[in-house]
């Protein structure tokens, strides 16, 4: 290993000194307390903010970054006594007990103080307070891994300067990398070796960064070299995306909705499925699921139907699970709880209302607010929700099962079929004649170019409204227009993981439509186009500017899934574009 | 093709910087600044949110070569996100090295003069002072609506156009309903009298609202409590010197197509609003809801609302009576003898204004959206405000001429906002028939 070069280290002034000791002298712990080494750090980070030069007139008139100014009394307040650490605020305020008024940090701003952190301001006091002549301290930010250096390492190549900086931080703060934490190593072909003298990515780097948390001092060191040398990434290197980060967190989530899930399921069984309406706890808002039972149906549509196309075939026999169907499409009375958090009014418990604690259901995600008017002016109440991405539907899902304790999830496209067709094999559920259609659905032929309330027209045979026209429906699959074509003998459960953000498949038709668009086998896929009018960069992951006939149904199957297959259901798009 | 070009003295930054009165003196004496076709444009991103990186984008996204170069922000981490959103769809096109990210409230004029095109998308406070540097460093501007938030900042507006047009600068304003093929050819079909003459008008901006950013949030986020300035800055749609209040940031869209449609503005107006929902500390000053009766010139009224409040009836749309039949604006469809119905197509508005903005400074025709749209809309808005805020009748005369001027007279962290909270943390809110707003 080449010698760490002290004369580069400091890229940023303020981290220099901690940087080179925190690198160089891992093992140095015992007394006497140093300064620059020990308690500078633990000032930085946590009173720096505050206590500086800009800021200082309102946080008591009280400044860290130079000897004098720390030293200095204002009043009766005395700051730091050396050789007294009960006599000085520096040490006493930050060892009260965490939520005290006059605690410091303030509570509500930044974590309390490790014990072992106060433990070194007391001691250093005690010891008499020294402070090297001439060093100022500065706000340095306190770097986490899963926030700030995570990303840095899936993104790979090029390293920009500012991830350097973030990098060089991280190390000079004890690179702490929490265990479990893992980044898959990469294939690597044709990757320069690194000159002599330098650290070799693939080599050095690589098989720390795969090995994962804690790190050890070598490891520390290594990683330290390659910062310092310019963190190197060679092009065309890419690393998986990490195991256990910020995945881990969502992961973690899931699976304290699952226990939920598990605890409040009753019906374990087809034959123990009914159709029931649900109150959304803590609202007035119900939704109601039926009862489609397990089955197998043929798949697309014969080459002679009429307005065929050709991605509905070859048709196939798929094997269907029972699951519970929303009984109509999702409604803004609905949907609007879960898109603005904060003007959803508690209302009282209702008879029949599952008692949750919506805790988890708090700790989804929910959408940033809107700018466009999403109805685009076509009614709310009992109207379709509309215009969402598919991925603020399988976050929907998420937030409804933690919010009542059952599995919710988007429909696979066979499924939705299965269900659309409720046993009939003709071009439409009541037929093939679309002159009937007008009994049935809201299509171009009499939604009055916009759509309408939900529940109005005639059900299918399974007690579904509006299975086809008003809005399209959201399915999980990817769209593929050739998907059909690989299967040769029955197939249960298809569905077609998505692997990139579009095209998604959406069922049933619109108000927009003509006939020939509601045929059950007929199949659509998402674009980019959707959101074409999004004004904003980043596009909106939660809105649709351009999808005014796009809305969704959730279905509960009976069977409930394994945490991780609920993972993959409320995580099966691809959020970014 | 014309190649006429106006050549940059080769001066370094610096130098730029130390001689920027004189090079705007020559700038006033040249005809025009424009390029050819197959010029390299350098654009500057003044700006660095959402909407300022969604504009850049489209920017980037016309035809013929042209570069990002300078961008500017008060803010260092929303200019370095914006950068690396940039970056990532256009790497050929962004060209922004370190020293040509500006952050502070001086960054505009150091951004502005490295560009051919300078894009304006900071709250709408702004924008005056803004526009006004651009014209007199003599480049050519894309500004988002609206481009003011009071008279005094109109005036100004105005008076830089003038200039903008004698030196034969290229102006947008983000009104992107008058590139939206619907709108032109409804427009179209109402000048040429279709509904015969228009009588009666209604528009609305009814949702939800918009974004908050509680101080706690932000503090939280920073480590630290934030200097009063800051805070609005982060929080600037609830303030009316950044913001206007919503009936100027947002419903401007709709007076604007009123305005279009009856080839003018309102000569008075009154109403009443309020904050009935939308009052909690993060809140701001700016109102809920505003109803306001517009009178033209002709006696025509529009009757308009605009609210930010959930679960109410939601609408955002403009309509039009006519002597000979009804047109709905915003779904391009004439109802009556003329009955007519949009069949669709077109392209995505905000690209069409980039577009339609760069190929006039290719070909260097004229173009200037600042009076006819940007400004006088912006002051429709404004004069509905001023209605609501003081429960009179305004004149457009009185609200245009009106010397109150919103903007701090320093700008910095410290410096003092034109409003200040309270104890209770709360900012003082127009009351109708108290409030003087003239």
């Amino acid at each position: 290993m080449p010698a760490l070069n002290m004369r580069s280290l400091p890229r940023c002034a303020a981290l220099a000194l901690s940087s080179v000791t925190a690198l160089a002298a891992v093992s140095v712990t015992a007394n006497p307390v140093d300064f620059a080494t020990e308690v500078k750090p633990i000032l930085e980070m946590n009173c720096l903010s505050c206590h500086n030069p800009q800021h200082a007139e309102e946080n008591g008139k009280y400044r860290l970054d130079t000897k004098e100014e720390a030293f200095k009394p204002h009043k009766k307040d005395q700051r730091i006594v050396p050789g007294k650490p009960d006599e000085s605020q520096v040490y006493f305020l930050t060892a009260l007990p965490p939520g005290d008024e006059a605690h410091m940090p303030p509570t509500k701003m930044k974590p309390p103080l490790a014990k072992e952190e106060t433990e070194k301001i007391r001691q250093w006091i005690a010891e008499g307070a020294a402070w090297p002549a001439g060093l100022t301290l500065t706000n340095v930010m306190k770097t986490d891994f899963v926030r700030d250096i995570e990303p840095i390492f899936e993104r790979g190549a090029p390293i920009p300067d500012k991830a350097k900086d973030t990098l060089h931080l991280w190390l000079a703060q004890g690179a702490s990398w929490p265990a479990g934490v893992t980044f898959p190593a990469p294939k690597v072909e044709g990757a320069a070796a690194a000159a002599a003298g330098q650290v070799d990515f693939v080599k050095d780097v690589v098989p720390i960064l795969a090995q994962g948390g804690p790190l050890s001092a070598a490891a520390k060191q290594t990683l330290g070299q390659w910062v310092e040398q310019g963190a190197n990434w060679p092009a065309g290197v890419k690393l998986g995306p990490a195991k256990g980060g910020a995945q881990a967190k969502d992961m973690a989530l899931v699976e304290e909705i699952y226990r939920q899930i598990i605890a409040a399921t009753k019906e374990k069984a087809e034959a123990e499925m009914k159709a029931y309406t649900n109150t959304i706890p803590g609202t007035a808002v119900t939704y109601t699921m039926i009862p489609v039972p397990s089955g197998q149906f043929v798949m697309g549509s014969p080459a002679t139907e009429a307005h065929r196309n050709e991605d509905e075939g070859p048709q196939h026999e798929v094997k269907i699970e029972a699951f519970w169907m929303e009984q109509c499409s999702v409604t803004w009375n609905e949907y609007e709880l879960f898109m603005y958090p904060d003007e959803s009014k508690p209302a009282p418990p209702t008879a029949g209302t599952t008692n949750y604690t919506s805790q988890y259901a708090d700790a989804v995600t929910r959408p940033s607010k809107p700018y466009v008017e999403m109805s685009f002016g076509m009614g709310k109440d009992g109207y379709p929700a509309i215009s969402m991405t598919q991925h603020a539907c399988n976050t929907y899902c998420q937030w409804l099962s933690a919010k009542t304790g059952h599995f919710y999830r988007l429909p696979t496209e066979a499924e939705w079929e299965y269900a659309c067709r409720a046993g009939t094999t003709t071009a439409y559920f009541f037929g093939d004649d679309p002159a009937k259609l007008g009994e049935y659905a809201w299509y171009a032929d009499n939604s009055d170019f916009k759509y309408q309330k939900v529940g109005k027209k005639k059900p299918n045979p399974w007690g579904l409204y509006d299975m086809l026209g008003n809005v399209d429906q959201w399915t999980l699959d990817q769209y593929d227009p050739n998907y059909y074509k690989q299967f040769k003998e029955i197939v249960t459960e298809p569905w077609n993981k998505a692997t990139k953000p579009y095209p998604h498949t959406v069922r049933g038709g619109s108000w927009q439509d003509d006939a020939d668009k509601l045929r059950a086998a007929c199949r659509r896929g998402s674009s980019l186009d959707w959101k074409m009018q999004d004004p904003q960069l980043p596009k909106s992951i939660w809105y649709l500017t351009d999808a005014q006939f796009v809305g969704f149904r959730i279905i509960r199957p009976v069977k409930v899934p394994s945490a991780e297959e609920m993972y993959k259901y409320w995580h099966s798009g691809v959020e970014k574009d | 093709m014309n190649t006429r070009k106006f050549v940059v003295p080769d001066l370094t930054r610096r130098d730029f910087l130390k001689t920027t009165s004189t090079l705007a003196a020559a700038a006033a004496l040249v005809p025009g600044v424009f390029a050819a076709n197959d010029e390299t444009l350098k654009v500057a991103l003044i700006g660095c949110g959402g909407r300022g990186s969604g504009a850049a984008d489209q920017a980037l996204s016309t035809a013929g070569p042209l570069k990002l170069v300078a961008m500017g922000d008060v803010f260092k981490d929303r200019l370095e996100s914006s950068y690396n959103n940039l970056k990532e769809r256009h790497a050929d096109r962004v060209d922004v090295p370190e020293e040509n990210k500006f952050v502070g409230f001086d960054a505009y004029q150091k951004a502005i003069a490295l560009a051919d095109v300078v894009i304006l998308a900071t709250p709408p406070g702004f924008r005056p002072p803004h526009f006004e540097e651009a014209v007199r460093q003599g480049k050519h501007i894309f500004m988002e609506k609206p481009v003011a938030v009071d008279g005094t900042g109109v005036r100004k507006v105005l008076a830089a156009c003038e200039e903008a047009k004698k030196k034969n600068l290229k102006v947008a304003v983000g009104l992107q309903r008058h590139h939206q093929k619907g709108y032109l050819e409804t427009l179209q079909r109402l000048h040429d009298g279709a509904i015969g003459d228009v009588v009666a008008m209604r528009c609305y901006w009814n949702d939800a609202g918009v974004w908050v950013h509680p101080r706690k949030e932000l503090e939280q986020q920073a480590g630290r409590p934030l200097t009063e300035m800051e805070y609005q800055m982060h929080n600037w749609y609830y303030f009316v010197w950044l913001c206007g209040d919503h009936i100027n940031e947002q419903h401007i869209h709709n007076l604007d197509v009123i305005n279009w449609v009856k080839k003018g503005h309102p000569v008075r107006a009154w109403g009443m609003g309020g904050r009935e929902v939308r009052k909690g500390l993060d809140h701001g000053e700016i109102f809920d809801h505003h109803a306001v009766e517009f009178e033209y010139a002709d006696g025509s009224r529009c009757s308009s609302q605009c609210r930010h409040i959930p679960n109410c009836w939601s609408n955002v749309s403009e309509h039009v009576q006519g002597t000979k039949g009804l047109c709905d604006v915003s779904g391009h469809r004439i109802t009556g003898p003329n009955a007519w119905r949009f069949s669709g197509g077109g392209k995505d508005p905000y690209q069409q204004e980039h577009d339609d903005l760069f190929a006039a400074i290719r070909n260097d025709t004229p173009y200037n959206e600042t009076a006819e749209y940007g400004a006088y809309s912006t002051m429709t808005a404004i004069l509905g405000r001023l209605a609501t805020y003081s429960g009179k009748e305004i004149t457009w005369d009185e609200a245009i001429n009106s010397p109150l001027d919103s903007m701090p007279k320093v700008l910095g962290w410290d410096a003092e906002t034109p409003t200040k909270p309270n104890a209770e943390g709360r900012y003082p809110v127009a009351i109708p028939g108290v409030t003087k707003v003239l």
